[in-house]
């Protein structure tokens, strides 16, 4: 056992600090850093900037990008990436389809999509869930049915996540709906957005934005060469893909880079003539919720310090489910911590109330979500029940 | 950075476990030890000086095996594991900590020679009625008389206080809090001993003129008592590991055995996911522990770490040796099945050395100090 990173290790940290505080425009973090919706084009600007240097996707293979890191590299960069407050690269495209295609993909499909993928050209989107089908995604309904050279998709998805930005979407599509085994019988298709029969719907939520939307497919004809792996199989690809989605879910970086946020506003408001920060209850939520972070980390690194045989540490299961606890309990203290001030939600920019104060209660709606997808919670306690306690 | 073990960490893990699951094969026979006094078992404690486990940390020339604390943690794991009532901490870590610390060479050699061989139980008598988890003595004093000192006051509860051979004690000087070594023979020194809730010893231990020399160069060792206070910390907190990891355990095998309304309770989702939560705090608390220890052992800020682990254990242990009682029904509180010892165990080391709230009390006091909590960086590593 030993504390100490390696000194190479511990010049990649210092090397990845500063290309993230030094090489991404400092606009792009500051919108990030106020809890601000980032745009289309911040997104992209950020990934191409990190493409060129190569930290994109770090994490596929070395042919299409990759860098062959270590897992405990793989978490520095992403810890220090949210530190500083960067937009990550976009999940849908870097964690998700690439490594399917890089994985499944014949060599046709990886030649025309990753390199785009990686550098974000293309924009792709998820369609996975339906009104029907969201933590049991086996239940989907949507269909793909052969015809001559083509696919014929018809059906809906929904929560698709800046659905109303992305070029592409990676959809699974029920191929035969005899299959004994509802997991059976279901394949992962690739087809633009603009295809003719796709139609969007944005979905407004709760913090009055809008980043998940509707989609519905009316006979959508998808050229067969936009199969990826192989038919009935995409079961197995969903299961590969949310796989890594769970990688760096903890969200550590990010939930610090809130507290220390939270802090420094916990000094600025005044309360009965003192600082809400030297309140002696709002340092101990403060300090608690410092700790119960620490511990996720401590634990994040673990997971990712196990060389162990490339099998999943029991205690991954833990990051997904207490970080997002963690991310909302964040969000939580900053709406406290604002107090009044944060009824100012919708103000302008003539408002006497600061901008972190007007953005703290969309900010903790909108976080709400983070229990919900990448599997709920509650998922999450069933495969600690089965897999880890065998119950 | 590694939080794994190396193969002869691993060994140690298995030799220690070996000799205290054979010591403590089921939960009857700790009732039976720790039933009559001195609460624990002499011929298990001679058998862990044998395996050289009692002279672990102490260097070699004092007699010891010159490990470090990740040693320590794989023994109070283990400890905890099976809830051994030796008490190992209390003389390797606490009381022999002190006296590696502070003693001078002579002491050092002796005492720390004799805790080695399992001849000599030496504890701390710190704790004082009215006060709780300072650094500090104010209810027993010390006064120079001639080459020695004598000590007045009383200390209680004092963790094996009645069977000790040697008391290592705080007591108020001028300018501080100074260490002294009493011997059990002393005259004026009287020790009245009692079961705690969770089956191990404490006493009442009053000094009246007690003769007693001074701990290593004299003179205030507040510095010294709270860093080896912060020591302990850590090593109970392995000791509550290891004792959450039986409790939730032994609880995943109840409710994948018990009946009711004819299936086994693990068919009940509202009971699996309290168990997943368990699991939650056990391995949060757990990598915190680990932490703590690889903090100690590099140099780092032992005071704040022990905090940090004191706070996420406490909460970890009152969380799971409270549930592993419920998930468990009627049979959890009775005196025939283990896993309410568990949970007063959990509950004795809760507060032995400072609770969760009085963790979280010292965060909270510094909270505003840094900006972010680096486990890699300063003041830790």
């Amino acid at each position: 056992m030993r504390l100490q990173l390696s000194p190479e290790l511990e010049a990649f940290r210092e090397e990845m600090r500063t290309f993230f505080t030094t090489q991404v425009p400092q606009e792009i973090r500051d919108t990030v850093a106020a809890h601000r919706h980032v745009s289309k084009e911040q997104y992209v600007e950020t990934q191409r900037v990190l493409d060129a240097a190569g930290l994109a996707v770090p994490h596929w293979p070395v042919e299409w990008g990759g860098r062959d890191w270590t897992p405990l590299q793989r978490h520095i960069w992403r810890e220090e990436m949210q530190l500083a407050n960067v937009p990550e690269p976009l999940a849908f495209n870097t964690s998700m389809i690439g490594p399917v295609i890089a994985a499944f993909g014949n060599q046709e499909q990886k030649e025309r999509f990753l390199p785009k993928t990686a550098n974000l050209d293309i924009w792709w989107c998820q369609g996975f869930s339906e009104p029907d089908a969201g933590s049991d995604l086996a239940s989907l309904r949507t269909t793909a049915v052969r015809d001559g050279d083509d696919w014929v998709v018809n059906g809906q998805k929904t929560w698709t996540t800046l659905g109303q930005h992305a070029d592409w979407i990676f959809c699974l599509v029920r191929t035969d709906p005899g299959a004994e085994k509802k997991q059976r019988g279901i394949s992962l298709l690739v087809f633009p957005m603009d295809s003719p029969g796709v139609t969007l719907r944005p979905i407004e939520l709760i913090d009055g934005g809008f980043e998940v939307n509707e989609v519905f497919f009316e006979d959508v004809r998808v050229p067969a060469e936009n199969l990826i792996g192989e038919e009935n199989r995409g079961w197995d690809y969903a299961k590969f893909l949310l796989g890594n989605e769970r990688v760096g879910i903890a969200r550590v970086g990010s939930t610090k880079s809130m507290l220390a946020e939270a802090k420094q506003h916990a000094r600025e408001v005044s309360v009965g003539g003192r600082p809400l920060a030297d309140d002696p209850r709002m340092a101990a939520r403060i300090a608690e919720l410092e700790n119960e972070l620490l511990a996720l980390e401590l634990t994040a690194l673990r997971v990712a310090a196990n060389s162990a045989d490339g099998k999943p540490h029991p205690a991954s299961s833990v990051l997904k489910l207490r970080g997002s606890e963690l991310q909302q309990a964040a969000t939580e203290l900053l709406v406290d911590i604002a107090g009044p001030l944060s009824l100012a939600s919708f103000a302008d920019d003539g408002s006497d109330v600061p901008d972190w104060a007007r953005v703290a209660t969309p900010h903790y709606l909108n976080y709400r979500k983070v229990s919900i997808y990448g599997g709920s919670n509650e998922v999450q306690r069933t495969i600690i029940a089965g897999s880890i306690l065998g119950l | 950075m590694n939080f794994d073990y190396d193969s002869e960490q691993d060994d140690l893990r298995e030799a220690v476990r070996g000799l205290l699951s054979r010591a403590y094969a089921d939960s009857e026979q700790r009732r039976t030890v720790v039933k009559t006094d001195p609460g624990f078992d002499e011929k298990t404690w001679t058998r862990l000086a044998e395996m050289g486990l009692l002279g672990l940390p102490f260097a070699e020339e004092d007699g010891g095996m010159g490990a470090g604390p990740i040693e320590v943690a794989i023994v109070a794991e283990e400890i905890g594991r099976v809830l051994a009532p030796e008490p190992f901490i209390e003389t390797v870590v606490l009381a022999g900590g002190l006296i590696a610390a502070v003693g001078t060479a002579e002491q050092k050699g002796e005492l720390l020679g004799g805790i080695s061989e399992g001849a000599t139980i030496a504890v701390f008598a710190h704790a004082e009625p009215g006060t709780r988890w300072t650094p500090t003595a104010e209810g027993v004093t010390a006064t120079q008389s001639g080459d020695g000192w004598t000590l007045t006051g009383v200390k209680e509860p004092v963790p094996s206080g009645a069977r000790a051979d040697v008391l290592i004690v705080s007591a108020a000087i001028d300018g501080g809090t100074g260490l002294f070594l009493v011997q059990g023979d002393a005259s004026g020194l009287t020790r009245t001993g009692y079961r705690t809730h969770d089956g191990t010893r404490a006493a009442n231990v009053r000094f009246e003129g007690t003769a007693a020399v001074a701990l290593g160069a004299g003179g205030d060792q507040t510095a010294a008592i709270e860093r080896a206070l912060g020591e302990a910390r850590i090593a109970y907190g392995h000791e509550a590991i290891g004792a959450m990891d039986t409790a939730l355990r032994t609880t995943a095998e109840y409710l994948k055995t018990r009946k009711q309304f004819g299936v086994t309770l693990n068919k009940f989702q509202a009971l699996t996911f309290r168990a997943a939560d368990m699991y939650v705090s056990l391995e949060l608390a757990r990598s915190t522990a680990l932490w703590a220890s690889m903090v100690q052992d590099c140099g780092g800020d032992v005071v704040s770490a022990a905090d940090r682990a004191r706070l996420q254990v406490s909460r970890a242990g009152r969380h799971i040796g409270k549930e592993a009682i419920q998930l468990h029904g009627g049979i959890g509180v009775t005196a025939e099945y283990s896993v309410g010892h568990y949970t007063s165990r959990l509950t004795a080391i809760d507060h032995l050395l400072g609770d969760g709230d009085w963790a979280a009390d010292r965060l909270a006091a510094t909270v505003t100090s840094y900006e972010t909590v680096d486990p890699l960086g300063a003041p830790y590593a």
